[in-house]
């Protein structure tokens, strides 16, 4: 008899578990079930879809053939019910499917807006597609935006807007760009580089409420009212009164605008695990081989909160690079593999102000006023930052900086040239030993690109051509 | 905006290149977002060898670079290669 594997959620550790578990079980039954009403499509891609810089059709990464290549069932609906004892899954039109094996990869979801008037049509968030459509129907030409939130999402959106000539007004609670994760040289790089492409950056600045329509047309509407034209006129009122116009600061000041797009943070999508008796704090929790607290289910991705040998603690990560290989390692798990999840340095590239930034293992610590949660593309790991020298390096807009340990580099973040950014990843990921340089990377004054490829050269040879 | 980032180094290692390289990706650094084959010139599914940590070794490529320059996430680069060495 054919397994039967239900995997839950469509994105990249949906789909790396549904590829592995075609390759290793080729007569299996597995059913996709998603929300999500498109194929699969990359989800970090949409930034480069808002800057202008690919057509929509482009993100869609895997053609209709591969598709159907794969022999999988796939459901449209969203999943409402798990009953672990059972082996089922109640999807919301009421029919339930068995499975023999599941995987929960339901990934995260943005936070909602934590000030009034954020359900306002016109107040956007930046978790899928359908979100960048609407993002784009919004941002005309010499409309006026104000973007609140911290880390990648939200500077995604103010270069989206930008890119589109849009008013762009960026407000940061604190008084820098993402605290917790860049110091503050690099956090002035982003700041000065937005401000050059016409941004319009307010700190130390809040939303206190996000403006509705129907405030000021009602009072302006209601002399106007006759028996005759009253039905007319408050289906006027009722059609307007839901969309923004502005925002009002905690300061008082009110700054008119057709869109506010919101990025404090995500929320891992735990509620059906949670309603199904699963062990869950603020992501699923799984032992090593990404299984969950009930027999038969695995949880990978942005929703899954992993233990982390390194630190002694579950952390969550909500990068592409730890949901795909998740989602293999859960994909063979599934398919009756033993192989344990092991933690890699959390890692990952994105574009801060058009320059290229790669962020590898411990870089900073504390709390981002910006965020309430963790935000897309971030990683807890980054803030578990052992006592360390900082060591740093820049050269214009090209920063280098790293966090020294006794023995070996423990993070590192690079900003604009990425000739390190290799050779550094293969450093902190084998926590090689770099006691040989620990004395010339402290003296003041060395250049550090000469000093880490020299000694990367002695240590790694032989390049691993693209294996890495 | 992006060529104050990039390597200083960049067009003096493409033109050392262009006849004895392959263009590599780095699969880790990739989210498949697409970039590279949609400026391909000559139609190359650049993404999908970064997919599988290929290198393009289609003999069409042109080493132009033109998808190692696109990349937002310097995905890619040229890499110096032996003809009959195993990958």
């Amino acid at each position: 008899v054919a397994h039967r594997y239900v995997i839950v959620g469509s994105g990249i550790a949906g789909l790396s578990a549904t590829e592995t578990v075609r390759q290793r079980d080729p007569g299996a039954e597995i059913t996709l079930i998603t929300d999500e009403p498109h194929d699969f499509y990359s989800r970090p891609g949409l930034a480069y879809f808002l800057t202008g810089e690919l057509p929509e059709k482009q993100l869609f990464a895997r053609t209709q053939a591969e598709m159907r290549a794969l022999r999988v069932k796939p459901v449209r609906a969203r999943v409402t019910g798990l009953i672990p004892e059972a082996h089922q899954v109640i999807l919301d039109k009421g029919q339930s499917l068995s499975y023999d094996r599941l995987l929960l990869a339901t990934g995260s979801t943005a936070v909602p807006p934590d000030f009034p008037g954020g359900e306002l049509a016109g107040v956007v968030k930046l978790d899928n597609l359908d979100d960048a459509r609407r993002i784009l129907k919004l941002a005309g030409r010499g409309r006026t935006a104000v973007v609140v939130g911290g880390g990648i999402a939200a500077l995604e959106l103010v270069e989206g807007l930008r890119a589109r000539g849009v008013h762009t007004h960026y407000f940061l609670r604190g008084d820098r760009y993402w605290s917790n994760v860049l110091d503050e040289t690099e956090s002035r790089i982003v700041e000065d580089r937005l401000k050059n492409e016409g941004v319009t950056i307010h700190y130390c600045t809040q939303v206190k409420e996000a403006l509705r329509t129907c405030k000021n047309i009602i009072p302006r509407f209601l002399p106007h009212f006759t028996p005759r034209n009253c039905g007319v006129i408050s289906l006027q009122v009722l059609s307007q009164q839901g969309r923004l116009i502005g925002v009002e600061t905690t300061a008082g000041e009110k700054l008119p605008c057709r869109m506010l797009a919101v990025a404090i943070g995500v929320r891992p999508r735990v509620e059906l695990a949670r309603q199904a008796g699963l062990k869950v704090d603020r992501g699923i929790l799984v032992d090593e081989f990404l299984q969950t607290s009930a027999p038969d289910v695995y949880a990978a991705g942005d929703v899954a909160q992993v233990h982390d040998p390194r630190s002694r603690r579950s952390i969550l990560d909500v990068l592409w690079s730890t949901a795909l290989a998740q989602g293999q390692i859960a994909g063979a798990n599934l398919a009756g593999a033993n192989i344990p999840y092991i933690r890699q340095v959390a890692f990952n590239v994105t574009r801060l102000a058009g320059l290229t930034t790669t962020i590898i293992g411990a870089v900073g610590s504390g709390h981002d006023e910006d965020l309430v949660t963790i935000a897309r593309g971030d990683s807890e790991a980054w803030r578990m930052l052992p006592d360390s020298w900082v060591i740093s390096d820049r050269q214009d807009v090209n920063r280098v900086r790293l966090l020294v340990k006794e023995r070996a580099i423990v993070g590192a973040l690079i900003m604009g040239d990425q000739t390190l950014s290799r050779p550094l990843y293969r450093l902190i990921a084998a926590q090689a030993d770099i006691t040989p340089i620990q004395a010339t990377l402290r003296a003041h004054g060395v250049p550090i690109l000469d000093t880490i490829l020299s000694f990367y050269q002695q240590w790694e040879p032989v390049s691993p051509s693209g294996r890495a | 905006m992006l060529d104050q980032g990039r390597s200083l180094n960049s067009d003096r290692r493409r033109y050392a290149v262009l006849s004895e390289a392959y263009v590599v990706p780095d699969a880790v650094r990739c989210v498949q977002c697409g970039i590279c084959s949609y400026n391909c010139p000559i139609g190359i599914d650049v993404r999908a060898h970064a997919w599988r940590g290929l290198p393009i070794k289609d003999s069409h490529c042109l080493t132009c670079g033109e998808c190692i320059s696109r990349c937002p996430r310097s995905t890619l680069r040229f890499e110096r290669t032996h003809l009959f060495s195993e990958w």
